[in-house]
């Protein structure tokens, strides 16, 4: 089987002050089509360069990515972005924040009552119909977040990629979203590439965990399969002996083997 | 389990209760004449101190002024002198004896087109030094040099290209302006976020819809500060400006009421430029509201 998305053999160095650093070596991995992968390491050591580079907003230095066999080297909506922190434009409301990105991507293909249409659609698929005139300051981290995953979900992206998406939110709205993505994953069945720090949300979500060694020069130092039927149940999941494995690989490998040195 | 979740998300999703008492609140508020009272109230709080302070002031300027050899009028004098000025601001009786709005009508006409000018000017450079870096590079360090030339000592040169009193104001008006709109526009624009950025790459918006979308939204409180402080500075070198060409204009009425020691009509003048300033001030700070709808505060 051919890969869907294909990281094919990149190295990221930059270049500042003179001073080369070498931060992403020889990564290569391959996604097939409605997976969902996750990318875990610690801060620093490069997952964001990387998700960045998938993204086309960074140029790889050597190598590339492969969407359906075509080399992509630049931004575009068919791998759409969900930001860290939201990056709502704050002088639009919800529903313009979507609807810019519903404009721009359907614009020849769409009529205007079908933009309209299909930006209430996503709006609804995050549950936030309710707040679609509000502005992004009116509204809560979680309820950004969730705007920010329909603006890029109404892109109707070939790949979705997850820059820490959960990583400014409190707890228990942090769950609550993460049931959210995973219900909308299996409604959906997109490709998901999601980056993050969190061990439970990425054996939780995902399909296979890609774990990444520190930097500098950072290398993919295991993938692990986790082979967990899905829908998955949060709290059954807590005594589901296949989770607490995998939990536990995923730590082993984060806080044993490549444990990071200078945060102690 | 799933229970819990499934109740936050109806509760979110019926809005019929909260509908009942906002409903309830607004019947305790209801009686109209606490609200203006209140509303009056407000208002006498933000209004009476600084009227007691310029009561109190007159009343020292009245005290000081009447004493024998005072080199200034006391305000009731003022008053009595410029009862006409201030009675009949549009007679004309020809060449520069006009009554107070023709002059302040020609100051402000020359401000509104310089000031247009260093508006447009301002940010269409300003945006052009915060986009490149090399034109930052380039341009930055001149404005620097150039911004902190008085504004008068512009003049003479401007006379000596234009050779006429009207443009030559004009231009030491969009001389004067065009500095902070430049400098707080090429910083709105630097400090537009790079998630914006990243947001209209992967939207693949172009250069057209990049600046109406996110640009001039994102910097619109930066640029509008420069407007600001434009505007005010353009009132400040008008009067100075219009001492030395002449004509019809507040700055060189004062000039003239100076050479025939009418030191009554010059204070009325201060009062007027005053209050004409602060009012300029005040519509480009509710223009700027306006047009940022308060995200000028995110």
């Amino acid at each position: 089987m051919t890969d869907y998305l294909k990281i094919d053999h990149i190295d990221k160095t930059f270049v500042r002050a003179g001073a080369i650093a070498e931060v992403l070596k020889d990564i290569t991995l391959g996604i097939a089509r409605g997976e969902y992968v996750s990318i875990i390491g610690h801060s620093g050591c490069g997952k964001s360069t990387l998700l960045n580079i998938v993204a086309g907003l960074l140029p790889a230095t050597n190598g590339g990515v492969l969407l359906e066999n075509r080399e992509v080297n630049e931004p575009g909506p068919d791998r759409a972005v969900v930001f860290q922190n939201h990056s709502l434009l704050p002088w639009l409301t919800v529903y313009d924040n979507v609807r810019l990105a519903v404009d721009k991507v359907f614009s020849g293909s769409k009529s205007r009552a079908e933009r309209d249409a299909w930006t209430l659609h996503n709006l609804d698929l995050v549950q936030m119909t309710h707040a679609k005139d509000k502005r992004p300051s009116e509204i809560s981290g979680g309820m950004k977040q969730r705007v920010g995953i329909a603006r890029a979900l109404a892109m109707e992206p070939k790949v979705l990629l997850l820059d820490e998406p959960f990583g400014a939110l409190d707890a228990l709205t942090r769950a609550h979203l993460q049931d959210s993505v995973m219900a909308l994953h299996q409604k959906l069945g997109n490709t998901v590439l999601m980056i993050t720090h969190d061990v439970d949300e990425a054996v939780l979500l995902s399909d296979r965990i890609v774990m990444m060694t520190n930097g500098p020069s950072a290398r993919i130092g295991e993938v692990l399969d986790i082979a967990l039927p899905r829908p998955r149940r949060r709290l059954e999941m807590a005594a589901n002996p296949v989770y607490l494995k995998c939990r536990q690989r995923v730590l082993e490998f984060l806080y044993e083997r490549h444990r990071l040195v200078e945060a102690a | 389990m799933n229970m819990p979740v499934i109740k936050t998300e109806s509760a979110l999703a019926v809005p019929a209760n909260p509908a009942a008492t906002v409903l309830a609140l607004q019947i305790r508020r209801s009686p109209p004449g606490e609200r203006i009272l209140t509303s009056l109230k407000r208002a006498a709080e933000n209004l009476v101190p600084p009227l007691i302070v310029l009561a109190l002031s007159v009343l020292v300027w009245e005290i000081l002024c009447s004493k024998p050899g005072a080199t200034l009028p006391p305000p009731s004098r003022v008053l009595g002198e410029t009862l006409e000025l201030i009675v009949d601001p549009f007679y004309d009786r020809g060449g520069i004896d006009k009554g107070l709005f023709w002059h302040m009508s020609a100051s402000l006409q020359r401000v509104a087109f310089g000031y247009a000018l260093a508006a447009v000017a301002g940010v269409a450079l300003g945006t052009l030094v915060g986009q490149s870096i090399w034109a930052m590079r380039g341009l930055d360090p001149i404005f620097q040099v150039l911004r902190t030339v008085p504004p008068l000592a512009w003049l003479p040169l401007s006379l000596a290209a234009f050779r006429q009193g009207q443009p030559a104001a004009i231009f030491v008006i969009f001389i004067t302006a065009i500095w902070p709109i430049i400098i707080n526009t090429a910083v709105g624009i630097r400090n537009i976020p790079q998630d914006f950025r990243n947001v209209a790459a992967v939207l693949r918006l172009n250069h057209l819809e990049f600046f109406y979308k996110i640009m001039v939204p994102s910097a619109a409180p930066y640029i509008f500060t420069g407007l600001r402080i434009g505007i005010g500075l353009s009132w400040l070198a008008i009067v100075a400006a219009e001492m030395l060409i002449g004509g019809v204009g507040i700055g060189f009425f004062i000039w003239d009421a100076w050479n025939s020691s009418r030191i009554s009509e010059i204070i009325l003048a201060l009062v007027y430029v005053g209050i004409t300033g602060f009012i300029l001030d005040r519509i480009v700070a509710t223009l700027a509201t306006l047009v940022t709808r308060g995200t000028a505060a995110n």
